[in-house]
């Protein structure tokens, strides 16, 4: 069987770690091969030795049946292999074309030759159905158009293989639908991809083999037809993985947080939070279902004191926090699992240790009239990491080396060890492999029964469905239903986040 | 070039960075016609042959010390202060002004207090682009740049109106309030040595302290590496940029006063700016923005000023060839990180 990539024995080293020990993979043409493996397994890592942004020490890769020496994404590029990486790196005040030819630009006589370079992207665009204007501002668009983008450009290099790197974490459950399509598209023109994704389901609908690693050791490749999700996720975590939650029905007792009349407007001065009324009680999760862009991130943000509330009140325990400053609204008993891992979450420079006491590092015992006290920060840390299962080689690692879930586990982490009253998760286990997810969805429902008050926020009705007590529905900036999970279905839930009316009356709050 | 990547890059690329130039500035030499070994050999000789040149070293080193105190300090809250240069002239007046008051003070009372209205004048004067920046978010290098010569001018006209003395200049400062000693020059064969350097090794202790052991510069640290992170963290973003600025100040006022108590004892009308507070960018940049290394880096710039002196009488190599060589060294340092930068954001691509 003539493979077109096959990485065979690979071995990578970071400094306390080897990130991949002798893993094989094996890539046939006109294939999705998904690569599946807890956080921290090595799939970034993997992947990045394939597009020659890291020198493996042991190992060959063929490509073509030709042994190749990847030494940087240049020569990646030559040899037709293209990544989408799940950050972005777009010019966001360029044009979509002028992000695609950015390090490659067709010149006329000297001049880039702009107008040829966007009859080109948009007959790219046409013949994989990505419908992406060539001539939008990045800064306009959506993020799943960015990354459409990602994909044109190595479309436009003449990639025919896709590497893509966790795409759907950063997808609405819409954007996701419109990926696959895309993918299977991209087969049918006789490209081959490899996907890494945490979602069963999308490894289940997608691809046709998929190679597992645990801990940096291959465990194998299975043809997807011949397994099911519970097989992938026991070769996966190395046990049986439960899927459903266990958890008794919610005593709430009294209101914890309390909106009224909320209006926070966001950076163009549209009133994009218009009038919201909410209420979460004591010993009660509840999940706020709406699709992306409906004022859930500014609620976030004038709850916890990032962004002024322009009227209306928000208050804790009975008082009044509306507009107070991030430190005293955290200080009030606030808890929150940013959206944003690296942008709010997280000092990637500082190491976990100091990461881990982002909050609390002036109170006792981390310090002491002003002066830090390192042995403790750590020995918090270490405990932490103990505790989540938060894999990096010491507390002393900079967050910055991290994999992509083990960032997002040491924030839950810190977030979660302080036992706020209030704990407003936003999108929590997103990136999070689903030993990970079963883990952090058993801390929120433990902190709910020590009575203190859950806020989920989520794009994944599923996990909304599985977690919440109750479940408020926000459109274009107000709750307009409050439901309970036992009594509604997935297909209601997208109804009333398109806008709908409930059918059965009397049940909106 | 792994080298120069891993956690041994903060020494690693100084290093190579001083040995590159050296030889950038061996062949310049061989072009233009002179002999780089009997030239280097005098330029080693001008700053290790003698007492009186080590002397000569440290006096050089200790306001370079300082002043790459300032920008490093800066620089960790992530700010450029381009504007040492003024701040260490406010602080040199202001150190000469109380040096030159209270006649009969006891040295322990008047030289600290000269110290530290060095310091406060040099806070007040980053105070200014501080605030412009947290407020209004006025870029500090411009302001910076600009209160430079607000300062050199306020600074002269002070010294021409209620200061002068014959020869362009203050009167010297009572010996209450100077650094220099006696004894410090009769060991070092009559070099203006002095005890600044006590002052600024002891600056650089309180840089280190201050940055990596209390909460203050974890809040400074944390600004300067991710403002967002910080204001979620419930730090105050603002409160910490005028702060950093402010202690920059200091750092940068006390360079001042190591000159205006210690190797002159004066003020003299300037004709223009010293230099001393830009060296202290090249410093900071070489010495890897960490107190240690901000003092090697003086070291070497310092020892290399004295050198070019000796290299000049012995080898009649102008000593402009050391501003050559030492420009090649900081072009090396800076391209290093620059390569550093590219491949980190190459590497954060590869990164969910
Ligand atoms: N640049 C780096 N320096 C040091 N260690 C690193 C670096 N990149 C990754 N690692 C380590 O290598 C291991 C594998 O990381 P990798 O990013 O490949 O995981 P992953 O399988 O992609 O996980 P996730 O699903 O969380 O994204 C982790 O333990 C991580 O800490
Ligand atoms: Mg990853």
């Amino acid at each position: 069987m003539e493979y077109v990539i096959e990485m065979r024995n690979i071995r990578k080293e970071f400094p306390g770690i080897v990130a991949n020990d002798n893993i094989t993979l094996q890539l046939r043409k006109g294939e999705i091969h998904a690569l599946l493996g807890e956080n921290g397994a090595g799939k970034s890592t993997l992947m990045n030795v394939l597009f020659g942004l890291y020198q493996p020490e042991k190992g060959e890769i063929h490509v073509r049946g030709n042994k190749v020496n990847i030494t940087d994404p240049n020569v990646a590029n030559e040899l037709g292999i293209g990544m989408v990486h799940q950050h972005f790196m777009l010019v966001e005040k360029f044009t979509v074309t002028e992000n695609i030819i950015l390090g490659n630009e067709p010149t006329a006589k000297g001049q880039v030759d702009v107008k040829k370079a966007a009859k080109d992207v948009a007959a790219i665009s046409k013949q994989y159905g990505l419908s992406v204007d060539p001539n939008a501002k990045i800064e306009d668009i959506s993020v799943g158009m960015q990354q459409r983008v990602e994909i044109l450009k190595t479309l436009y290099r003449g990639a025919d293989i896709l590497i893509f790197d966790e795409p759907t974490a950063v997808l609405t459950p819409q954007e996701i639908k419109e990926l696959i399509t895309i993918m299977k598209k991209l087969i049918s023109e006789g490209k081959s991809i490899i996907l890494i994704t945490h979602k069963l389901k999308e490894i289940m609908e997608v691809s046709d083999r998929c190679t597992v690693i645990r801990r940096g050791v291959g465990i194998g490749t299975v043809n997807v037809a011949e397994t099911n999700q519970d097989e992938l996720a026991s070769m996966m975590v190395g046990r049986e993985v439960n899927f459903s939650i266990q958890k008794t029905p919610s005593e709430p007792s009294n209101e914890t947080l309390e909106i009224s009349s909320l209006v926070v407007e966001d950076a163009r001065k549209v009133p994009v939070v218009n009038g919201m009324n909410l209420s979460v009680r004591a010993g009660e999760i509840v999940g706020i279902a709406g699709v992306d862009g409906n004022g859930q991130s500014e609620l976030i943000e004038a709850i916890t004191g990032l962004r002024k509330a322009k009227s209306g009140s928000i208050k804790l325990n009975g008082k009044d926090v509306t507009n107070w400053k991030p430190r005293r609204v955290t200080e009030s008993g606030i808890g929150h699992i940013p959206q944003d891992r690296h942008k709010h979450g997280l000092v990637l420079d500082f190491s976990i240790g100091e990461n881990m006491v982002l909050q609390t590092y002036y109170k006792r015992p981390f310090s002491r009239n002003g002066i830090l006290n390192f042995s403790t920060i750590m020995d918090k840390a270490k405990s932490l990491i103990k505790e989540y299962d938060v894999r990096t080689p010491s507390e002393m690692t900079p967050a910055r080396a991290l994999s992509g879930g083990n960032q997002q586990k040491a924030i839950i982490a810190r977030e979660i060890d302080r036992s706020p009253n209030l704990l407003i998760a936003a999108q929590p286990t997103r990136g999070l492999d689903v030993g990970a997810i079963e883990f952090i969805h058993s801390k929120l429902v433990e902190e709910r029964d020590k009575g203190k008050a859950v806020l989920l926020i989520s794009f994944e009705l599923e996990e909304i469905m599985n977690v919440s007590d109750r479940i408020a529905v926000i459109y274009e900036g107000k709750i307009v239903a409050i439901v309970k999970p036992e009594e509604t279905t997935e297909q209601e839930l997208g109804l009333l986040m398109a806008g709908a009316k409930r059918k059965k009356a009397g049940e909106t709050t | 070039m792994k080298l120069l990547k891993g956690k041994w890059a903060s020494i690693t690329v100084p290093l190579l960075s001083v040995a590159l130039g050296l030889l950038v500035g061996g062949i310049i030499m061989l072009v233009s016609g002179y002999n780089p070994i009997v030239a280097y050999a005098a330029l080693f000789n001008g700053i290790f042959s003698n007492t009186y040149v080590l002397g000569e070293t440290v006096r050089q080193m200790t306001p370079l010390i300082l002043s790459g105190l300032a920008v490093a300090f800066a620089f960790r809250t992530g700010l450029f202060n381009i504007g040492v240069e003024g701040q260490l002239l406010v602080g040199w007046l202001a150190s000469v002004y109380v040096g030159l008051q209270f006649e009969g003070l006891s040295p322990i009372v008047h030289i600290p207090l000269a110290i530290i209205a060095a310091a406060l004048a040099g806070a007040i004067w980053a105070f200014v682009p501080g605030f412009l920046k947290a407020k209004y978010q006025v870029h500090e290098v411009i302001t910076t740049i600009m209160m430079n010569y607000v300062a050199l001018h306020v600074v002269n006209a002070i010294i021409r109106t209620y200061l002068l003395a014959p020869g362009e200049r203050t009167d010297q400062i009572n010996a209450s309030a100077s650094l220099q000693s006696p004894f410090l020059e009769s060991i070092t064969d009559f070099s203006r040595l002095h005890y600044g350097f006590v002052v600024a090794i002891i600056g650089a202790i309180i840089m280190w302290f201050l940055l990596w052991k209390t909460t203050t510069g974890y809040e400074l640290r944390s600004v300067g590496f991710n403002k967002y992170a910080s204001e979620y963290a419930g730090i105050n973003v603002q409160r910490n940029i005028v702060l950093s600025m402010v202690i920059s100040g200091a750092f940068a006022g006390i360079a001042g006063a190591m000159e205006g108590l210690g190797t002159y004892g004066y003020m003299t009308v300037m004709a223009d700016f010293t230099g001393v507070g830009f060296d202290g960018i090249a410093v900071a940049l070489l010495g890897a923005n960490g107190a240690l290394g901000v003092v090697l880096a003086s070291a070497l710039f310092g020892g290399l000023k004295i050198g070019a002196l000796n290299m000049q009488s012995v080898a009649q190599v102008p000593t402009q060839l050391v501003e050559i060589v030492i420009a090649m060294i900081i072009f090396f340092v800076a391209s290093s990180y620059l390569i550093h930068w590219i491949s980190n954001r190459v590497s954060k691509r590869g990164k969910i």
